[in-house]
């Protein structure tokens, strides 16, 4: 695995294989010294085109705890500014020895464009392009749901998994629709039909307009956040009315089956698509999911660049 | 590939009895002795050298598992490696005596992970080292302080050691070909 551009180009027994990595790398969490000496010596480059804390901070992390040293780009206050092109952003982390460079980008295909191009050596690992792919997201999401609903191994076979929200804008959603039913799971997207993407009919899920009922026999639901700032139209008549037909309110957590597990990849408008009683109760797992995004991206580092030179 | 058997299952009984033996006389006795095996089949052995230990005795023997691979010094020539369980038990390491135990002692790279991996979990009094197998050809100054069999080999011969627990069968066979 020398890059990590797409949830869907991993395989079962991959995909299987980071999350069990995943899962021995998150007891250095609970160590003295919590730093592992494997990537002594190595750069990753963190490349933000897009605001991010949790993906930033949570690669930051990952890279640290591993003993590489990390050199971190965001676009705001560089020479983006000034029209510098990605091709010499990249050249520019790269002739500081980065050899992997963690890429966050508004264009969808930006991470496939930097690894394919040519243009550098590096290992490229896609942190959310556009509307496309967000691989490491889908990874610590199943992760969660493998801790919390499979006892921690294996894969995800028979799960029942329901994505809620603006699936028109959401990279999650795309990751999470390959990356789940690859590890077994039955997935369902619902969204009022303006957030539906085009060609949905291809993807290998479900597609619903009616929360109550999705989320009967649900075994863990995924709320997406309504990504106002990529929206160029007016998709739904009001906030008020989203909530209403799908937010996630107490009464409508309280009908699903008592070990189904909630799950928000962040950041959440609470009051929007999910009511702070939820997002803080229970049966919420989103502390979880950022905790385990550290683990699943130490798994992910260690992957792609112990696969750099000679070994496949 | 023909291979030989150098030890049966009666001859790894007898080895595992003796190693017990000499951590205790070693030790005088094993009030501060923690055995951590090294994956895979050192984990095994450690868990029965404990055992042994403890039925001698008559108190438990802590044993627990090391996973080196994360301190290896050939990560990005092999590829990604699967990794095992770290266990340690839960009194800890600092101020014991750690006895690490392997199957095969061979460069001595995996027992320098092994160090490097201790220290970053606790500062022991003496850090020991015993193996079912030692084959020679090291590449680091280490050697071991319990040896179950002095076994001279050439680096185009194999050594396979093969455990009830990992391989249903108690037996060591020195094949002729092939690094192991």
């Amino acid at each position: 695995m020398k890059h990590l551009l797409s949830a869907s180009d991993l395989t079962r027994d991959d995909a299987v294989s980071l999350l069990d990595t995943a899962a021995e790398l998150a007891s250095v969490t609970d160590r003295a010294v919590k730093k592992l000496p494997t990537l002594r010596g190595r750069t990753v480059a963190n490349l933000f085109f897009e605001d991010s804390t949790r993906t930033r901070l949570s690669f930051e992390a990952a890279a640290k705890r591993l003993s590489a040293d990390v050199i971190t780009f965001t676009a705001k206050g560089s020479s983006v500014s000034k029209g510098e092109t990605l091709k010499d952003t990249a050249l520019t982390l790269e002739a500081m020895g980065a050899q992997v460079i963690v890429l966050r980008h508004h264009a969808s295909g930006a991470a496939q464009r930097l690894a394919q191009s040519g243009w550098i050596e590096a290992s490229v690992i896609n942190a959310g392009d556009g509307t496309h792919e967000h691989p490491t997201q889908a990874l610590l999401d199943a992760y969660t749901l493998r801790q919390h609903l499979r006892e921690g191994a294996g894969d995800l076979e028979g799960l029942s998994v329901v994505i809620v929200g603006d699936i028109l804008h959401s990279r999650v959603a795309r990751s999470n629709v390959a990356l789940l039913t690859t590890l077994g799971a039955r997935v369902t997207l619902v969204a009022p039909p303006t957030l539906v993407p085009v060609g949905v009919q291809t993807w290998p899920c479900e597609v619903s307009f009616d929360l109550d009922e999705a989320l009967v026999g649900a075994d863990a639901v995924m709320m997406l956040r309504v990504q106002t700032e990529r929206m160029t139209a007016a998709y739904f008549p009001s906030v008020h009315e989203y909530s209403r037909r799908y937010g996630l309110d107490s009464a409508r957590a309280a009908r699903m089956p008592d070990h189904a597990v909630v799950l928000h990849p962040g950041p959440m408008n609470r009051g929007m698509e999910i009511t702070a009683e939820v997002a803080d109760g229970p049966r919420a797992l989103i502390v979880d999911q950022v905790a385990n995004g550290v683990s699943v991206r130490m798994a992910v580092l260690y992957h792609v660049l112990s696969s750099q030179e000679g070994a496949p | 590939m023909t291979a030989a058997r150098i030890l049966d299952a009666d001859d790894v009984g007898r080895v595992i009895g003796r190693i017990a033996h000499e951590i205790l006389e070693k030790s005088r006795g094993a009030s501060d002795v923690i055995l951590l095996g090294i994956p895979s089949r050192g984990v095994p052995l450690a868990r029965r050298i404990a055992d042994r230990m403890t039925s001698i005795e008559g108190h438990v023997v802590p044993v627990g598992s090391l996973d080196v691979t994360m301190y290896r010094d050939d990560i990005g020539l092999r590829g990604p490696r699967p990794l095992s369980r770290t266990d340690i038990p839960a009194e800890g390491i600092d101020d014991a005596i750690v006895v690490l135990v392997d199957d095969v002692l061979f460069s001595g790279r995996t027992v320098r992970a092994a160090l490097d991996a201790v220290n970053d979990i606790g500062r022991p009094r003496a850090v020991r080292l015993a193996v079912l197998v030692d084959r020679g050809h090291r590449e680091l100054p280490i050697r071991a302080d319990h040896v179950g069999k002095n076994l001279p080999t050439s680096l185009a011969e194999s050594v396979q050691v093969h455990l009830v627990e990992t391989d249903g069968v108690d037996e060591v066979l020195l094949g002729s070909q092939g690094r192991s």
